[in-house]
C-alpha cells in the first residue's frame, strides 16, 4: 500500500472542499472495499478523508412519510432499523443479502452504493482493464465471464455492480442527497446516479469531483409485497449471479429491479405494465439488445425464471 | 517455495542487483517469489493501477488512542496500519489472526465498541476513541468466556487459526439476536429473530473455517445460546 496522509473531517462541506482541493484525495467511511482495493494497489489514494465523525448516521421519518437516510448509517443499522422493516421489506431483505455480519456492521448506506466492482480483472493489476487503467483493454471479454453483465455492456467493460441495496434503492425509487465543494447540495435520483460503462467505464457514477453524499431519502411507503430473491452460487457471503427486487401490490401492478446484470442496478419502467401478460415479454423488453458471452449467457433464463420464483412468491404472501 | 532449480539461476542474480531499481520496485520485487527473482525474469514494470502515482511517498504518522481490552493506548502510527497489524504488530495481542487480509475469511474478527467487524478492514486511525475486544480480553485461560469454554467442549476447531475470529464473532452473533437485529433467513422481518441453528449458521458465513469444523462450532454456539435463553 502506498503512503497516504490523512485527516478526519469537520463538515460534509468541509470534507467536499478538502477532496476538490488535495489531488488524489478519497473519502472513506466503512472502508471495507477502499481498504480492500487499497492493499492490491488497484486504488491508491495519496490522502484519505474520513468522514466517520460527521453527524450523518441517523435515519429520519420525513413530513411525507419517507425516510432520510444518513450516508453513515450502516448496512446493519439500515437492515434492522424497525421502519425500515415494517415498510421497506425490499430494502431490508436486500441488505442481510449481502456480505457478512462483520462486513455489514462497517459497510455504510453511502458507500454500499460506490463499491466498485468484484470483476476479477479489475481486481489483479497484472490484467488489463479499462475501469482500473484506461485505455488497456477488457480482459473479461474473452475470459472468464461467467459473473459478468449481459445488458448495458460495451466494447470497453462488461463488469457488473455488485450492490444487493442498491438494486432495492432502484425499486423503492430512492434518491441521493450531495454535498459539492461550494456547498451548494443537490439531490439525484437513484435511476441517474449510476452509470453504463460505455466508453468511460472507470467513471461510474455521475458524482462530480469532491462531491459528497450525505442522506439518501426513500420516497413515502408504497405497501405491496415486498421480496427480495438473491441467486448465489452459495447460500450465503456470495455476490449475485442474479438478482430481483420486486414489489407487488394487491391490483397486480408490480415493480421490478434485477442485480447481477449489469453495470447498474437494472430496472425497465416501461416494461412492467407487460408483467400481467407474463415474464417471457416482459424479460424480452427488459433484456432487449442483451450481449451475452458464451459463459454468462444462462443469466438471461436464470433471471426470467427467478422473477416467476419472485411472483409466485408473491401470491402466496399476499 | 520450490528450491532454484540450479546454481545458474543464482548467478544471474549478480547481474540482477546491478540494475538501477526504485525503493518502490525493490519492495515489490520482495514481494515476488524467490524463484522469480533467482531466474531473472521478473517484470520491473509498475503494475497498471499505479502508474499514475510513481513518485515514492514517504509514510505519514498520525497520533491515536485506542482502548483495548479495557486499556486505554496511546500510539504514534503509520496511517497505513490496519487495526489487525495495530493490534498484532505494535500491542503484542496476536491472539487476533491475519488469513486473508481482505475481509474474506474472519479470522481478524473483533469486536469494536459493542460490535463484530473485520480488523483487517479498518485503519487503526479510524478507530480513534473506539473501545476494542478481542480474544485475550475476552476470557483467560483460568477463566474463560463460556464461548471458549463451550468450543473446547465440543471440539469447535482443529487447526485452531480461525478460532479466535469465530468465538469473538458468536460471542457477537449471540448479542445480535438478542438485539432483533435480522437476517437474511430470518422468516418474519417484522418479528424478533429466534436463536435457530439456521440463524447462527447464515450470521456464522463470515467465517471461515478451513478444516471444516463447522458443526462442531455451530454446536458450541447453541449450547452458549441455550445457557443464555
Amino acid at each position: 500500500m502506498n503512503a497516504f496522509s490523512f485527516e478526519r473531517a469537520t463538515s460534509p462541506s468541509q470534507a467536499a472542499a478538502a477532496a476538490l482541493r488535495v489531488a488524489g484525495s478519497k473519502f472513506i467511511a466503512g472502508g471495507t472495499n477502499l481498504l480492500d482495493l487499497m492493499k492490491l494497489n488497484v486504488e491508491s489514494p495519496t490522502h484519505l478523508i474520513d468522514v466517520n465523525g460527521l453527524d450523518l448516521d441517523t435515519i429520519e421519518t420525513l413530513p411525507d412519510g419517507g425516510l432520510r437516510i444518513g450516508a453513515l448509517v450502516r448496512n446493519t443499522d439500515l437492515a434492522a432499523d424497525p421502519r425500515v422493516r415494517q415498510h421497506y421489506g425490499v430494502l431490508s431483505r436486500a441488505l442481510v443479502a449481502g456480505a457478512s455480519g462483520q462486513l455489514r456492521n462497517m459497510a455504510t448506506t453511502a458507500g454500499n452504493l460506490l463499491q466498485r466492482t468484484r470483476c476479477p480483472y479489475f481486481y489483479d493489476t497484472n490484467q488489463a482493464c479499462n475501469k482500473r487503467a484506461p485505455g488497456t483493454g477488457c480482459s473479461a471479454i474473452g475470459g472468464v465471464s461467467r459473473q459478468h453483465a449481459v445488458i448495458g455492456v460495451s466494447d470497453a467493460c462488461i463488469a457488473t455492480h455488485p450492490s444487493d441495496m442498491a438494486v432495492a434503492m432502484r425499486v423503492l425509487d430512492a434518491s441521493v442527497t450531495t454535498v459539492r465543494p461550494d456547498a451548494t447540495s443537490r439531490v439525484i435520483p437513484i435511476a441517474d446516479f449510476h452509470r453504463l460503462p460505455g466508453s468511460t467505464p472507470d467513471v461510474e457514477t455521475v458524482l462530480e469531483r469532491g462531491e459528497l453524499i450525505t442522506s439518501v431519502t426513500l420516497p413515502k411507503p408504497v405497501g405491496g409485497t415486498q421480496i427480495y430473491r438473491k441467486v448465489r452460487d452459495r447460500a450465503s457471503y456470495a455476490f449475485a449471479l442474479v438478482s430481483v427486487a420486486a414489489i407487488v401490490q394487491p391490483d397486480g401492478s408490480t415493480r421490478v429491479a434485477m442485480g447481477g446484470v449489469a453495470h447498474k442496478p437494472w430496472r425497465v419502467e416501461a416494461a412492467e405494465s407487460m408483467l400481467p401478460s407474463g415474464t417471457k415479454p416482459f424479460s424480452e423488453r427488459v433484456f432487449a439488445g442483451a450481449q451475452t458471452t458464451e459463459q454468462n449467457a444462462f443469466k438471461l433464463a436464470l433471471a426470467e425464471r427467478t422473477l416467476s420464483a419472485v411472483l409466485q412468491q408473491a401470491k402466496e404472501q399476499a | 517455495m520450490p528450491y532454484p532449480k540450479s546454481i545458474e539461476g543464482l548467478s544471474r542474480m549478480e547481474d540482477f542487483v546491478e540494475l538501477k531499481f526504485t525503493r518502490r520496485t525493490v519492495l515489490k520485487l520482495g514481494a515476488a517469489s524467490a524463484t522469480t527473482l533467482l531466474s531473472g525474469s521478473a517484470d520491473a514494470q509498475p503494475v497498471q493501477g499505479e502508474r499514475n502515482n510513481s513518485a515514492v511517498r514517504p509514510p505519514v504518522k498520525v497520533k491515536v488512542s485506542i482502548q483495548v481490552n479495557g486499556e486505554l493506548q496511546h500510539l504514534e502510527v503509520d496511517t497505513r496500519t490496519t487495526l489487525l497489524d495495530l493490534l498484532r504488530e505494535h500491542l503484542q495481542f496476536t491472539g487476533t489472526k491475519k488469513g486473508c487480509d481482505h475481509g474474506q475469511c474472519g479470522a481478524c474478527t473483533v469486536i469494536v465498541n459493542g460490535r463484530r467487524i473485520n480488523s483487517c478492514l479498518t485503519l487503526a486511525v479510524m478507530q480513534q476513541g473506539a473501545s476494542v475486544m478481542t480474544i485475550e480480553g475476552l476470557g483467560t485461560p483460568a477463566n474463560l468466556h463460556p464461548m471458549q469454554a463451550a468450543f473446547v467442549k465440543h471440539d469447535g476447531f482443529q487447526c485452531g487459526y480461525c478460532t479466535p475470529g469465530q468465538i469473538c464473532s458468536a460471542v457477537a452473533v449471540l448479542d445480535e439476536i438478542r438485539q432483533g437485529i435480522p437476517s437474511h433467513v430470518t422468516g418474519d422481518l417484522t418479528a424478533r429473530p429466534q436463536v435457530t441453528s439456521a440463524e447462527v449458521r447464515e450470521r456464522m458465513s463470515g467465517n471461515i473455517c478451513r478444516c471444516g469444523a463447522y458443526s462442531n462450532i455451530a454446536v458450541a454456539i447453541a449450547e452458549v445460546a441455550g445457557t443464555r435463553t
